[in-house]
């Protein structure tokens, strides 16, 4: 959250450079309403806007009207400020060409970001908003007061910028250049600058600073004040003005969770591209969209004799009469199921497990899924089905399975990680599952130390979550491991125990989970 | 007025790449991976300003040299040949099949009812250079008929009752961040050049890289003037590296280590030892040595193999270290 008086410090800014850009996190309410009101007119772009609304186009009413092209200006004719609404569900395309635009350095942008935790714009827009205002949390009691920047003005302000950069863990140079940029807008003092760090670094922090020295070398250099006041100790004083900006899940100790939002495994997804064809809609021309010609015509056909179209003549178009082609297409799910088939209860787990996939099959044909399962025991993991929607070859490749040995977790994890990668690549959408009772004690590399197999595991899990591969962690042990709920949340997977889980338990849990 | 190629702070490796390129474009495309915010686009953008301009025919949407190579499609308005900055086009993430290839020209269509065709973005790159940033969110399509048209150099149109061809030779660059989706590897051995950028690593770096982005935000005129020496410098070096590279030879020393180097490393096909080659003949070139040596070799051995190599997932060396480790064993 930020304090109201930086908010309107942030207004300001925007107002005297518009092109600092604003990534403004909001939900409507009359804060809101004051802070845009603070900013001066905008303009706002459509939800949806396609290339000719933003870059200019052909009119096509007045075209067809006319019998010649004529054109009109799109926003980006001119540079008055800019307002993105929704923009956590900007959609890539449209997120790009805005990011060209703004390279272009004319243009200022505010982003009105409404999304719910996880939800982001794209990476490739909010990297080129220089100042991060979050108004969430700001009660209309909270709407006073002013923030002083004056002060004694700092010289240069690169280099304390650039270390308070590094130490918050803060990529790349737009951010610090905006810091920068800011920083002499309101005045070039340090309390600007403590400002102006608030506002571009401190909501992107990626790491905590390092703690403050330890109590006592402060309190012995206070009783000897240092007559010299050195950068470090500027840097320090921002440091500790702007921690409460830092973005709460960093303090939590973890962060942020790199979920792909939005993406939607094996969800329909319609466009004019490719896929099953859908019936034509009317719209306009532009952008994405391709005119369904016969469609377009079709509609036009009926209104020739009224619209005064000779025979042999060209047909009259109007531009109610064009029809846009439209396709769906559904990107295919795999489930994949590592299961744990070490030690006695590996004949109980494994049947089940076999179970499961068999009723999640057995549903496939309407879900389109595709089933994986892999097991893991003794010294390493095999693939046990190739990931396949077909009944028939499951049953017969399950029927039997060996179990016993030790626990190699990781060798699992990898195993289940290389096949989704292979299964990303045909364009399907995969997910892991793994039953386990999470006791691993054989490393990666196949040998035995508890130790080793853990971090081996741990390390595992962080690479699919980096991998953005969605995953369930079925705990199967009698008593729930916290072990193995630390794994799920490496893995930024769900962590479920299921003691006796049977096999229509399983399947429920992993269709709800998934 | 972009920013001037000259004034990129450190990033040598990426540099290079382009100049590379620059001094023979046969060598393929430039693929950069980094974090956002490390002047990759700065430096593509760049190159339409460094590179010497290009004369062409200046009603010809794709560019071409004289009236003669100007496809038959083209009614020409205008046929004089003028002089204009290399082409370096952006491709906007989310683009279509239509607008890059080209299209049925709708207007024409619906107020003259006549067939014509509107040239993509293909035609404008021709002779130039096509930037796609966050290639590896880009539809997979579009990819592949990008490094279709790039290797044969002319863009082919069937479709909507067109048809039709014209040249499109461009340097292809495509930049991403590999944290958010990856290339398939076919896309990345049909990269020539590959390059890791990140935050410069020295703090002092890191300043001045905000300091001189920072001049030039405010006055980009001024900053111009102050490095168009350094700039013209940098420019007359590329322009007799490319009229030097033709009688830059390659010892048969240089092609068997090329071959050493890829089988150590064990890289698939034949496309890294000649890219190898190539890209040590063009260094060479530019560097105005007579030919090209161990030492060009050893330079630009990460740049035209880290991509090729296998994909381990388990070794976390990094491809960058692998290459390096692999040059010194072979050229030791």
């Amino acid at each position: 959250m930020t304090p109201w008086p930086v908010a309107v410090l942030a207004a300001r800014a925007f107002r005297d450079d518009p092109t600092l850009c604003v990534w403004l996190r909001a939900r409507a309410g009359p804060v809101r309403d004051a802070w845009l009101e603070l900013v001066g007119p905008l303009r706002k772009i459509p939800v949806g806007a396609d290339d000719d609304a933003l870059f200019g186009g052909l009119d096509v009413a007045a075209t067809l009207a006319g019998g010649r092209p004529v054109y009109h200006a799109g926003l980006v004719a001119d540079t008055s400020p800019l307002i993105l609404p929704s923009a956590e569900r900007c959609p890539p395309d449209q997120a790009g060409r805005l990011a060209q635009v703004l390279d272009a350095g004319r243009h200022g942008l505010i982003a009105l970001d409404e999304g719910l935790e996880g939800e982001a714009p794209p990476a490739v827009l909010t990297d080129r908003l220089g100042l991060v205002v979050d108004l969430d949390g700001i009660a209309l009691a909270d709407m006073t007061g002013s923030a002083e920047t004056a002060g004694d003005t700092v010289g240069d302000p690169a280099p304390a910028l650039i270390a308070l950069a590094d130490s918050l863990g803060v990529p790349g140079s737009r951010a610090p250049l905006a810091a920068l940029r800011l920083t002499r807008t309101l005045g070039s003092t340090e309390a600007s600058l403590t400002r102006a760090v608030e506002l571009t670094l401190a909501p992107r922090a990626t790491r905590l600073p390092a703690p403050p020295e330890e109590e006592e070398d402060t309190r012995r250099e206070s009783t000897t004040p240092d007559p010299t006041d050195g950068k470090g100790q500027l840097e320090d004083r921002v440091l500790d003005a702007v921690r409460p900006a830092l973005p709460a899940d960093l303090l939590a100790g973890l962060g942020r969770a790199a979920k792909a939002g939005g993406d939607g495994a094996g969800d329909k997804t319609r466009g004019n591209r490719r896929g099953r064809p859908l019936p034509a809609r009317p719209g306009r021309p532009g952008g994405r969209a391709r005119v369904d010609l016969v469609a377009t015509l079709r509609t036009a056909a009926p209104w020739q004799r009224l619209r005064g179209a000779e025979p042999g003549m060209r047909p009259r178009l109007r531009v109610s009469d064009i029809r846009l082609r439209r396709h769906e297409h559904r990107s295919d799910r795999l489930v994949i199921f590592a299961v744990d088939a070490s030690g006695s209860a590996a004949a109980a787990r494994l049947a089940e497990a076999k179970g499961a996939v068999e009723i999640l099959l057995g549903e496939a044909y309407a879900r389109r899924d595709h089933v994986a399962l892999i097991g893991f025991r003794g010294t390493g993991a095999e693939i046990l089905l190739e990931p396949t929607r077909s009944l028939v070859r499951t049953k017969r490749q399950l029927a039997g399975l060996p179990g016993g040995g030790g626990t190699p977790l990781a060798a699992g994890l990898h195993a289940g990680a290389a096949m989704a990668h292979r299964a990303r690549l045909h364009g399907m959408a995969p997910a892991l599952v793994v039953l386990t009772d999470g006791r691993p004690n054989i490393t990666l590399a196949g040998q035995p130390g508890r130790q080793q197999a853990r971090s081996d595991a741990e390390a595992m899990a962080r690479r699919l979550r980096a991998d953005r591969i969605d995953g369930l962690v079925i705990d199967t042990g009698n008593r729930a491991s916290p072990a193995l709920a630390d794994l799920a949340r490496d893995m930024g997977a769900t962590c479920l125990a299921l003691p006796r889980a049977d096999a229509h338990a399983l399947g429920r849990a992993v269709a709800a989970a998934l | 007025m972009t920013y001037p190629f000259a004034a990129i702070v450190g990033q040598d490796e990426m540099k290079l790449a382009m100049i590379l390129t620059a001094v023979d474009p046969g060598i393929g495309g430039v693929l950069v991976f980094g974090d956002r915010g490390t002047g990759k686009s700065t430096a593509v953008r760049a190159l339409g300003a460094l590179l010497p301009p290009l004369n062409m025919v200046a009603g010809c949407p794709c560019n071409s040299a004289s009236a003669d190579a100007v496809p038959d499609w083209v009614t020409l308005a205008d046929d004089k040949i003028v002089s204009r900055p290399t082409p370096v086009v952006d491709l906007p993430l989310g683009v279509t099949e239509d607008r890059v290839t080209g299209a049925l020209d709708i207007e024409t269509a619906l107020t003259r009812g006549e067939k014509a065709f509107q040239p993509g973005l293909l035609a404008r790159a021709n002779r130039g250079y096509l930037y796609i940033d966050e290639i590896n969110l880009l539809e997979d399509h579009v990819v592949d008929l990008l490094l279709d048209v790039a290797q044969s150099g002319e863009n082919v149109v069937e479709r909507e009752g067109l048809s039709i061809r014209h040249p499109a030779r461009f340097v292809l660059v495509g930049s991403g961040n590999p944290e958010e989706g990856e290339l398939r590897p076919q896309l990345l051995d049909r990269f020539g050049l590959s390059v890791e950028v990140g935050s410069p690593s020295e703090i002092s770096d890191r300043i001045e890289v905000i300091r001189r982005r920072d001049a030039y935000d405010r006055d980009p005129a001024a900053f111009a003037d102050k490095w168009a020496d350094a700039q013209n410098d940098l420019r007359a070096r590329i322009v007799a590296g490319r009229s030097a590279l033709p009688a830059t030879e390659a010892g048969d020393d240089v092609l068997h280590d090329c071959a050493a180097l890829c089988l150590a490393l064990g890289s698939d096909g034949l496309r890294g030892e000649l890219t190898l080659l190539r890209a040590s003949r063009a260094l060479a070139a530019f560097e105005g040595a007579a030919q090209a040596t161990r030492d060009q070799l050893r330079r630009v051995a990460p740049l035209a193999l880290r991509h090729r190599l296998r994909r381990d997932p388990l070794d976390e060396a990094g491809s960058t270290i692998r290459v390096g480790r692999a040059v010194e064993e072979v050229l030791a």
